[in-house]
């Protein structure tokens, strides 16, 4: 694997042909190996001996530069959101954009998708996909015809792609959620958390910093997690595991739901039920989703990330590439207009920050 | 199972497959072992909410019998369908997926016409329910498609036409009118209008199948097909009324499901049928048809739905929940195959027929 990305690194603008037949071959070799999204991989990219391409951190974003963007499927209105800024920000910097992609969300239909975007030498395709490995070896053919490939949402295998703009740093998340429900709970309480399956890595991961922060962050020293359910995300179960919650523990002052699926179902439960007003709800929620609860104080404040952000900085760091500001090694920053600047983390990872939070303030100001 | 004697001038039955009070099998072992059914049923429940409320006294508070006979509603209504389905011998997968298209075709209407008024919208539902039915029926009836077979395929196209309608897309809470949404959770005399709703259909299902001759019929199709046919019992008509009917309530289900959930999105319903095909199951309705009752599924849905919530108040592992839902299906199959068993033994023994 270091020696593929050896190869891909030294000599890819020189020595094209045989580069490209080299990671063909290696990538075809290789996917299959790693996972996508891990948050706890090394960066041993970063070690490297070999130079890296050149990079101009004091560039400028060059005008005129081909960006496309290829959803996981065209029809799903969180890409749409994603679509619009990142079409802002290409029409911003003078350049062409395009949204196109497959109707359903598989990684063969993707294909066809990606290897038309290289035949029409866009700078800079910005790809969430639909499997981590099926993608690659169509997607080194576009790299080695000089097309910068920029994941965002959804990650492929790390040697497929230039770089992948992460929608939320776990950690982060852990510590939002606890932080929003201790505000709402004046500090001190107890509380439950309403998770997906009991055995969904992200929520794990998630729930594991809230527990991490409780008994080690003084802040929250009064605050008691006294129970964890799981509603799998389905409706029904996760109405009936937020029923047996508050039943099992009459003291209960907040749920966490960190799950779009689950704090959907909390709120209309609890709108329904005699603790509306009683107990607080926060978690992970899109506005639309969240806007009727919020508006009748079901719910005070939750948070997501903003797709449309992640859209503006997949775009950035697709031009930033183009335009030769910055390569995907570890470390080189690069400015997305007012989203700030921006370094990226090992594996060429470049993260958007803190979840966005959502309130009766500024709830109206997102639609997605 | 055992024969049944279909009475052309359409006067009540006795049946020996219903477990009424009124039947008489001339034996009184007979009669025990045949309410032993819903009798057990009922003692499984009241056994269940007494556990659960020793554990923890709020078991048993006005909200949470709320909360159970409101999850207990769609699922009842979807059983009562399913069950008339499978008295004729037949099964219906597909009610969890016309479900879900009723559920987002009613709030996505609801959504664009704000002032629709919500009757409009619940026939609605029940018509894409009826259109799902329709399909089935003649698939069943007519093609003489394997039921299992005709329903496990209509299940995925019926899920495919929500996908293709839905895409990504979700109707949330705040789209649809507030008067709808407060529908799903408002309360008569303190019950759940879901609830009122889903008994008043039960009630008729009931009487339909338990004092009207069509409704006869379904139990004699299931029992022996060419008896019935041989009696003159227009089989391919009754199958279609069968189909209908579990369509349109499960299309009715998906109004209820849509008022009470307030979000619905394409995969709304993905995998009920098989908690209806468990409730009708463990109401005591024979798989291989012929023998239950309506009130019997409804009695199952609401066991089920009490278990379901009562596990998670009792601190039950979420990694056991399921297996213990499952252990409780195949406990009830096994009765009901033990009982077939003695009903048989003891018929054979008085060498008498029903009635």
């Amino acid at each position: 694997m270091r020696h593929m990305t050896t190869v891909r690194r030294t000599s890819r603008r020189r020595i094209l042909p045989l580069a490209a037949g080299l990671a063909v071959a290696l990538t075809l070799g290789a996917c299959g190996g790693t996972t996508q999204g891990d948050d706890d991989t090394s960066g041993d990219e970063g070690d490297d001996d070999a130079p890296a391409a050149e990079a101009d951190p004091e560039g400028e974003y060059q005008e005129g530069l081909a960006i496309a963007m290829l959803p996981k499927s065209v029809n799903n209105p969180y890409f749409e959101v994603s679509s619009e800024g990142a079409e802002a920000v290409v029409t911003e910097l003078g350049g062409e954009y395009e949204y196109t992609g497959p109707s359903e969300a598989t990684a063969s239909s993707q294909v066809d998708y990606i290897n038309t975007l290289s035949q029409q030498a866009a700078d800079a395709v910005l790809l969430s996909a639909n499997d981590p490995n099926a993608l690659c070896s169509s997607l080194d053919q576009a790299r080695a015809a000089g097309t910068y490939v920029v994941t965002f949402d959804s990650d492929v295998d790390a040697e497929c792609r230039d770089a992948f703009v992460s929608q939320v740093d776990g950690d982060e998340v852990g510590r939002a959620l606890i932080e929003m429900a201790a505000e709402q709970v004046g500090g001190e309480g107890q509380i439950g958390i309403l998770s997906a399956t009991a055995n969904a890595t992200n929520q794990n991961a998630w729930i594991a910093v809230i527990e991490d922060e409780l008994a080690n962050n003084a802040d929250y020293a009064d605050i008691e997690l006294v129970a964890t359910v799981y509603g799998d995300d389905e409706d029904e179960k996760s109405f009936t595991e937020t029923q047996g919650l508050l039943q099992s523990n009459p003291d209960l002052d907040a749920i966490i739901s960190p799950t779009t699926v689950g704090i959907a179902a909390a709120a209309r439960y609890l709108q329904g039920s005699e603790y509306q007003g009683e107990i607080a709800l926060t978690g992970l929620g899109t506005p639309n989703q969240m806007r009727e609860f919020v508006n009748d104080d079901t719910v005070t404040e939750f948070a997501l990330w903003d797709p449309g952000a992640l859209g503006e900085l997949a775009a950035y760091a697709g031009a930033a590439m183009a335009s030769g500001i910055i390569t995907g090694a570890e470390g080189e920053t690069f400015t997305a207009g007012d989203l700030g600047e921006y370094e990226i983390g090992p594996d060429g990872v470049i993260t958007l920050g803190p979840p966005t939070r959502f309130n009766a303030d500024n709830i109206d100001d997102f639609e997605f | 199972m055992t024969t049944v004697s279909p009475q052309p001038s359409g006067a009540p039955t006795d049946s020996v497959h219903e477990v009424d009070p009124g039947t008489r099998t001339g034996s009184t072992v007979l009669d025990a072992v045949l309410r032993f059914r819903a009798l057990g049923l009922a003692l499984v429940l009241v056994a269940l909410v007494i556990v659960t409320t020793l554990a923890n006294s709020r078991f048993l508070s006005q909200q949470s019998i709320r909360d159970v006979l409101l999850s207990a509603s769609i699922i009842t209504l979807l059983a009562t369908g399913v069950t008339m389905v499978v008295l004729t011998k037949g099964i219906d997968l597909s009610v969890g997926s016309v479900l879900g298209l009723s559920a987002f075709i009613t709030a996505q209407t609801l959504a664009e016409n704000p002032g629709l008024p919500i009757p409009v919208a619940g026939l609605i539902g029940v018509g894409v329910g009826l259109a799902c039915g329709l399909i089935n029926g003649a698939v069943v009836a007519w093609g003489k498609v394997p039921p299992l077979v005709a329903t496990l395929g209509t299940l995925y196209v019926f899920r495919g036409v929500v996908y293709t309608v839905a895409g990504g897309s979700r109707i949330n809470a705040g789209d649809m009118p507030r008067g709808f949404l407060d529908f799903g959770t408002a309360r008569i005399f303190g019950v759940p209008w879901l609830f009122v709703i889903a008994g008043v259909v039960l009630l008729v299902v009931a009487l339909f199948l338990g004092r009207y001759r069509s409704g006869r019929d379904l139990y004699a199709i299931g029992s022996n097909p060419e008896a019935a046919r041989l009696a003159g019992i227009p089989i391919t008509r009754r199958l279609m009324t069968a189909y209908l009917a579990s369509g349109a309530l499960a299309g009715m289900g998906g109004v209820l499901y849509a008022a009470r959930f307030g979000t619905v999105d394409a995969s709304a319903g993905s995998g009920l049928e098989l908690d209806v095909v468990a409730a009708v199951v463990v109401g005591g309705v024979a798989i291989f048809g012929g023998s239950g009752t309506v009130l019997g599924a409804g009695l199952g849905a609401l066991v089920l739905t009490v278990i379901n919530s009562a596990l998670p108040v009792l601190g039950a592992n979420p990694f056991w929940q399921r297996a213990i839902v499952g252990a409780l299906i195949v406990g009830a199959i096994a009765l009901d195959r033990l009982v077939a068993a003695r009903v048989a033994v003891s018929l054979r023994k008085k060498g008498s027929h029903v009635g």
